[in-house]
């Protein structure tokens, strides 16, 4: 397990570059819910007048 | 059936959110599948060590951000072209993943380059033009943002996004063009690729995984622009009711 995580030396660059994309995949899907439900509910009082 | 019939909006609604769901479970299952390839059954390069296993994600989001573009561009030119507001939706929609995976895709260069050629980066014309491709993604998205009118700024942002399309053939040739550090492609349409079956599998089987998120993503945002922008249309009234969306 440790050797996975090492990544034979290059743990940092294997690990910075894969968990920097995972992170920013994470703010897309996260921004991209609240764009959702904020257009959802916009939308849901717009036409509840 | 009449495929002219989800150029509308009101008709397209439904039918994005359905794909959006089927494309993201393929996404998330491809990747899972690219990871376990990459990580658990590739060996170790015998010249770069794990350091290689970056790949799986540098190249997959570095055609991701290319074709992008270049689909971006198409729905640019047909919304200038037919007067289609669907298709500057789609455009729109797009700008921010294009973003991302540009984005992704010079951050594990960087990470990658530092230990295989002592840098993190270098002005060659590689990675100079991809960073223009960020810069072009960010100006759309900004350019969208500064003008009120929706239909003036699709025009604007589709001009700007075909003139900007030339950036694209450079990115892709500049490894013939130029004597770049970056290294020229490894993988070919018209000659057998220059690296290992497995490793060339998991690359590929990360690719489908980086197209199909970004057509889920895409789609859902797509669902949002229509939300967003039709608001008042009668037809919208049924959308957001429970069970509908």
């Amino acid at each position: 397990m440790s050797e996975f995580l090492t990544m034979g030396g290059y743990g940092f660059y294997v690990w910075g570059a894969y968990g920097v994309t995972v992170l920013v995949i994470m703010i897309e899907l996260v921004a991209l819910r609240a764009r959702r439900r904020a257009a959802e509910s916009a939308h849901a009082k717009a036409s509840a007048r | 059936m009449n495929y002219f019939r989800y150029s509308s909006p009101a008709a397209f609604y439904p039918l994005a959110g359905t794909l959006a769901r089927v494309f993201g479970w393929i996404a998330v299952l491809l990747a899972i599948a690219g990871l376990w390839i990459g990580f658990a059954i590739a060996p170790t390069d015998f010249q770069q060590g794990d350091a290689y296993r970056i790949i799986f994600i540098h190249v997959p989001a570095a055609w991701m951000s290319m074709f992008i573009y270049l689909v971006m561009a198409f729905w640019s030119a047909l919304s200038l072209g037919l007067n289609a507001r669907l298709s500057a939706m789609m455009a729109q929609a797009l700008a921010p993943t294009g973003a991302l995976m540009t984005f992704i895709a010079l951050w594990t260069g960087a990470f990658w380059g530092r230990p295989t050629w002592g840098t993190y980066w270098a002005w060659d014309a590689r990675m100079t033009s991809e960073l223009i491709l960020l810069f072009l993604y960010f100006g759309v998205i900004a350019l969208r943002n500064a003008i009120d009118d929706d239909r003036r700024a699709d025009r604007a942002c589709a001009v700007l996004t075909l003139v900007g399309a030339v950036n694209v053939p450079i990115i892709y040739f500049s490894v013939q063009w130029w004597n770049t550090l970056h290294q020229g492609s490894t993988i070919s349409l018209v000659a057998a690729p220059r690296m290992a079956t497995i490793m060339l599998t998991g690359m590929l089987v990360m690719t489908f995984a980086a197209w199909f998120y970004a057509i889920a993503v895409a789609l859902v945002r797509v669902r949002c622009i229509i939300l967003e922008r039709e608001q008042g249309a009668a037809w919208t009234s049924q959308l957001t009711e429970p069970g509908k969306s």
